[in-house]
This record gives structure tokens, sequence and C-alpha cells, in this order.
């Protein structure tokens, strides 16, 4: 059986106080299951559905639904490139096919030691610093194909 | 003109709310609810001409009016920051580097229209901004202007923000809706609007950043202070244009509204990189129609751009060079709103797969005779037959692209390949 930790419970008892219907927090706390868990299994929207007290079926439609949730493990580092029109402009192809060979795995790959996965996204919203790369939470912006190497060199030997 | 929104953002950490109040910060905010009535506050932002920030261009005050006053219960404010439409970077600037100017702005509006728990919904992927707001909102509780009591008056005004999770749609207001609610993110039929009808069953008022953020120098200086900027009585007040793609400085930009499109290139964003020609420029967000070089004399307003064919939309000015293939570009375009339509509207759905299919063979050589007019029909039956604006947004991008560079198509077509030398 999974369950939250201590912190992610108290945070989950904090929205349920702030907000005006129980539904509401599903968002967030898909959000805190993400970092909980590493990723939304079908174990983890089952948990979910309990604790914010919907339906599994109305977590499953909802977790499906917004791009952000994983739905498959993704590695330690979920390397995201920017490919709309934007960052498109500015060389963005460039930068997909530079991580493809740097990491070694096609779009939508997790590398073998789990370390780093690859996808193509949409507008980040921050279009006038691209091609941009979302690393986790991170923006690493006018990306060039050195930078990224070297990006992805120092994500290697933290 | 000086800078409204921006002002001092570089050098000062506004964010900090110590910095913030030095520079006059939350005066208007308490000025609004400690001397003026909703009547009053209303009235100046009608008089401004403040309109909508977000993309449609609606008139703020007169949005904030249609809450029915009568109405016993709660109302709600929900800020927009989903920031979704590609070429956008503009909120974010505000969110990151002003945030106390937002909150202030939503204290005056949520005054206005009655609502004690507002919502700033940020897209999933501003985590940064989302961490900054966070924390200008917990010291702005301190110092008694948000939470109970605020100002030392009987009012109280809190805001909560709300996390998306990566879907364009969610920037749409009634999807937006939908998800501070817990579902995924389908727009709403309307009638009701949301004024009447909005988040939680209760009147709403959806707002971008941008518009809230201009409210307290409007409480502060007046509505008609606010309405001498720009290109009176429509299109008035600052703009931020956020400028994108083939320029020497591509970055957000503080202006007049109705600056021209040409000045903002040529000077303010330094103009073309590599010293190439321009070939086309999208001058509000992925979803309005391009114009070419001979058409950016325009002045970047609402009414203008509208007499041009296009739209101000969320003023994201995205400059194509003379090396860009347009079917290429289209085709990103169409793949976005393939993958953001949320699927409810048929003509959207199947539409914005189809037109993406047909884009594809053109660009790769596979196009055939008849593929041209097969779009525009194509984006004809979308548009006017979906639920919410996303199917017009994409069928007005294209047929933008093939107005303007129709033969560019067609030469696909008949050469086989795409003609553009790329790189
Ligand atoms: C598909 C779609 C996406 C939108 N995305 C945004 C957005 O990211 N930010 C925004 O402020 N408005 C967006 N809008 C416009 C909103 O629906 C709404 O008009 C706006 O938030 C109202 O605020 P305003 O009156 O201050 O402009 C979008 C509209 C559509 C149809
Ligand atoms: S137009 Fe497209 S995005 Fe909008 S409701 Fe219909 S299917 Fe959904
Ligand atoms: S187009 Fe890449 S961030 Fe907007």
């Amino acid at each position: 059986m999974i369950q939250f930790s201590q912190s992610a419970r108290e945070k989950v008892e904090e929205l349920k106080r702030v907000y005006p219907t129980k539904d509401a927090c599903l968002l967030p706390v898909l959000h805190i299951a993400q970092k909980e868990f590493g990723y939304i299994s079908p174990e983890v929207m089952e948990y979910v559905a309990g604790v914010v007290g919907v339906s599994p079926a109305r977590v499953y439609g909802v977790a499906t639904f917004y791009t952000m949730y994983n739905k498959k493990p993704v590695g330690k580092y979920h390397v995201q490139v920017c490919t709309n029109i934007s960052c498109h402009l500015e060389g963005s192809a460039q930068i997909v096919n530079t991580l493809k060979s740097v990491l070694g795995i096609e779009e939508g790959q997790t590398t073998k030691d789990n370390m780093f996965t690859l996808s193509a996204v949409e507008c980040l919203g921050a279009c006038g610093f691209g091609p941009v790369v979302q690393i986790n939470d991170d923006y690493y912006e006018q990306c060039t194909e050195q930078k990224v190497k070297e990006i992805i060199e120092g994500l290697r030997k933290k | 003109m000086e800078q409204i929104l921006l002002k001092n953002v570089e050098g000062t950490k506004l964010a900090d709310i110590k910095n913030y109040t030095a520079a006059g910060g939350y005066e208007s905010a308490k000025k609004a609810i400690t001397s003026m009535t909703i009547a009053q506050i209303i009235d100046e932002v009608k008089k401004s001409g403040l309109r909508g920030r977000g993309g449609a261009g609606f008139p703020a005050g007169m949005k904030w009016d249609f809450v029915p006053k009568d109405f016993k219960g709660p109302r709600h404010l929900c800020c927009n920051a989903d920031e979704g439409e590609p070429g956008t970077f503009k909120d974010r600037e505000l969110l990151e580097k002003n945030p106390h100017l937002l909150i202030e702005g939503m204290i005056i509006a949520s005054y206005a229209i009655g609502a004690e728990l507002s919502f700033i919904y940020i897209r999933g992927e501003f985590v940064k901004a989302a961490n900054t707001l966070e924390a200008a909102i917990a010291q702005a509780r301190k110092q008694g202007f948000l939470g109970e009591k605020i100002f030392g008056t009987d009012k109280k005004v809190d805001i909560v923000v709300h996390r998306g999770a990566g879907a364009y749609i969610c920037g749409e207001e009634t999807a937006l809706i939908e998800s501070i609610e817990g579902e995924r993110g389908n727009p709403r039929v309307r009638p009701p609007f949301p004024a009447v009808v909005g988040v939680f069953g209760k009147p709403t008022v959806v707002n971008n950043v941008e518009t809230l953020a201009a409210v307290p120098s409007i409480i502060k200086n007046s509505g008609q202070w606010y309405a001498a900027i720009g290109v009176p009585p429509k299109n008035t007040g600052s703009k931020l244009y956020a400028v994108s793609g083939h320029v020497n400085k591509p970055g957000v930009y503080e202006l007049p509204m109705g600056t021209s499109l040409k000045d903002l290139i040529y000077n303010y964003a330094g103009g073309i990189k590599n010293d190439k020609q321009l070939k086309g420029v999208i001058p509000g967000g992925s979803s309005t129609p391009v114009l070419l070089p001979e058409e950016i004399g325009v002045s970047m307003d609402f009414d203008s751009l509208a007499k041009a064919g296009s739209m101000l939309g969320s003023a994201a000015v995205i400059v194509m060079d003379e090396d860009v293939c347009t079917v290429e570009e289209s085709l990103r375009l169409s793949e976005f709103y393939a993958h953001e339509s949320c699927g409810q509207c048929t003509p959207c759905r199947e539409g914005t797969v189809w037109m993406t299919k047909i884009l594809d063979r053109i660009e790769h050589g596979q196009g055939v005779q008849g593929d041209v007019e097969l779009l525009e029909r194509v984006s004809a039956n979308i548009m006017g037959n979906t639920l919410c604006p996303l199917g017009d947004a994409a069928a007005m991008m294209m047929l933008g692209f093939l107005k303007k560079f129709k033969a560019e198509f067609a030469q696909h077509i008949q050469m086989k390949k795409c003609p553009i030398n790329k790189k």
C-alpha cells in the first residue's frame, strides 16, 4: 500500500480548508502525488481518489486530460524541449536532435539508467528566450547545442 | 510614456513587499477599500477604457458591472495566468518580477465585485512564478492587505494560487473554471456566462494578469489619466508587447497602446537578425492571422489590427525572416491545435487533425492538386461551428497563412518538395 508522507498529508488538509469543495483539491493533490511517487500510476489514482473523496474514474479522467501528470515512469530528469513556433524559429529541432544523440534515446523514451526522459512539448511561455528547455522545475533559455550538452554533462555528474 | 507595469522591475526587487510599498505600493488598494464605493471604482475603471489583455479585448469595467448586484452569497475573481498562447510570454514578466502589483489589482477587483475568495490560475510549468506568488501573498497577508479585515476594515479578501497541469485549453475562461473545480478542462456552453454562473456555481469574473495589474494605476491616477494614454477613446493605456522570433532584441516591451508594429520590430526589438529581410509577422499570438512586410505600418491596438484583418490577441509578435517556410510553420501550429483540442466538438477535433495531415503531406512533397482548396474548406467548416474559440483560432491561423502565402503552398505541391533550403 502506498501512502503520502506526513508533510504531504498536512498539505492536503490545508487544501481542504482553503477550497470551497473537496473536488477542487484534485489537481493540487495530483501535483503532490506526482512529487511523492514520481508518476501517476493506476494505484496512485486509486489512492488519490480516496484522499480527495472522489471516484477513481474521475481521477483517471482528470489525470489523463492534463499532460503534466506522468502516467508512465519518467527518469530522474525530465528533459522537455519546446518545439512550438517561436522556439522552432530559433532552432529547437536541432536541440531535439542534439539531445537525442547525447542521451542516446528517442523522444518519449527514458535512458536505461533511469536518469533522463526526453520529451518534445508545446509552448512553455518563454518564447522570447528560445529555444527553451525545461528540466524538472527549471527553465533553460536560449539553448545552443553546446549549452544543452553542458547541461546534460552537469546533471550526469550530480 | 512612463512605464506603469514594468516600472523599476529591473534593479529593484519589487517581489519583496518592502521595496514595493516603499515605492507607494498598496496605496491604491488602501484608497479603494477605505475611501471608495464599489460604484466609484467600477466607474473609474470604465472611464479608463481598460480592455482585457487576455485576447478578446472586452472592457474590464463593464465585465465587473455584469456581476448581479442582488446576488446573495459568494462571488469569485479568477486571474488568468495560463499564458498558453504560443508566442506569449508577457504575464510571466509580471508574475516573477512584480507580483504585488497583480495582487494589489486583485484586491481592488475582488472588492469591486464582492469576492472574498479569489484565484490565480497559473500554468503548471511556471513553478518559479507560482512560488514567487505564494511568497508575495504570504507577505501581503502578514501586512493585513489580504485575509480578514483588510486595511483595518471589516472586509475580507484572500487569494489562492491554483496550478494548471499542461493544457492550453484551460486558458479559455470556462475551461479554466472547470479546471479550478477539479475537472477536465472542457469549455462550457454559454449562456449562462461566468458573470452569472461561474466557478463553484457562483458569479465569477475572469481577467488576465496584465488587465488586473493595470488597475492600481487607474485608482491612483484616475480613469481619465489612463484613458489619455494610447489611442483614445477605445484603445487606451499601456500595453505589454512580447516580441519573439527573428529579431535582434526579443523581449517584453511596455509601450503605449497603438505603437506601430514597424517601430516595435525595427526600433525596440532591434530589427531582423543577421540583416535578413522580413517575410511575415504574426501580430498577436499564434491564433492571429499573419501579416506581410507591407502591412507592418499598422498600429498595434485592438481596432486597427481588426481593420487590417488580424487581431491584437495577446500582443505576442512572432517575427519570421526570409528563410522561413510558411508551410512548415503553419504545420507546427496546426499540430499544436490538434494536440490541444479538448475533443468536445467534431469540427475542431477532426478538422485540426485533417488540417495537420494535409499540411504534413504538402510539406513533405506528397501534396496533391486541390490541397490548398481542401485546407480552405476544412478551415471554413471549423469556423463558427464550435463551442469555444479554439476551433476558430486554428482556422484563422490557417486561413491567414493561405491568404498571404498561397504561392508558397502551391509551389510545394508543384515541385513535390519543400522549396526552401533548410539549414
Ligand atoms: C483557447 C483559448 C486560450 C486562451 N488562453 C488564455 C490565456 O492563456 N490567458 C488569458 O489571459 N486569456 C486566455 N484566453 C482568453 C480567456 O478566455 C478570457 O477571455 C480572458 O482571460 C479574459 O480576461 P480579460 O478580459 O482580462 O482579457 C484564451 C481563450 C481561448 C479561447
Ligand atoms: S472548439 Fe475545440 S477546444 Fe473548444 S470546446 Fe470545441 S473541441 Fe474543445
Ligand atoms: S514557443 Fe517555445 S516557449 Fe513559447
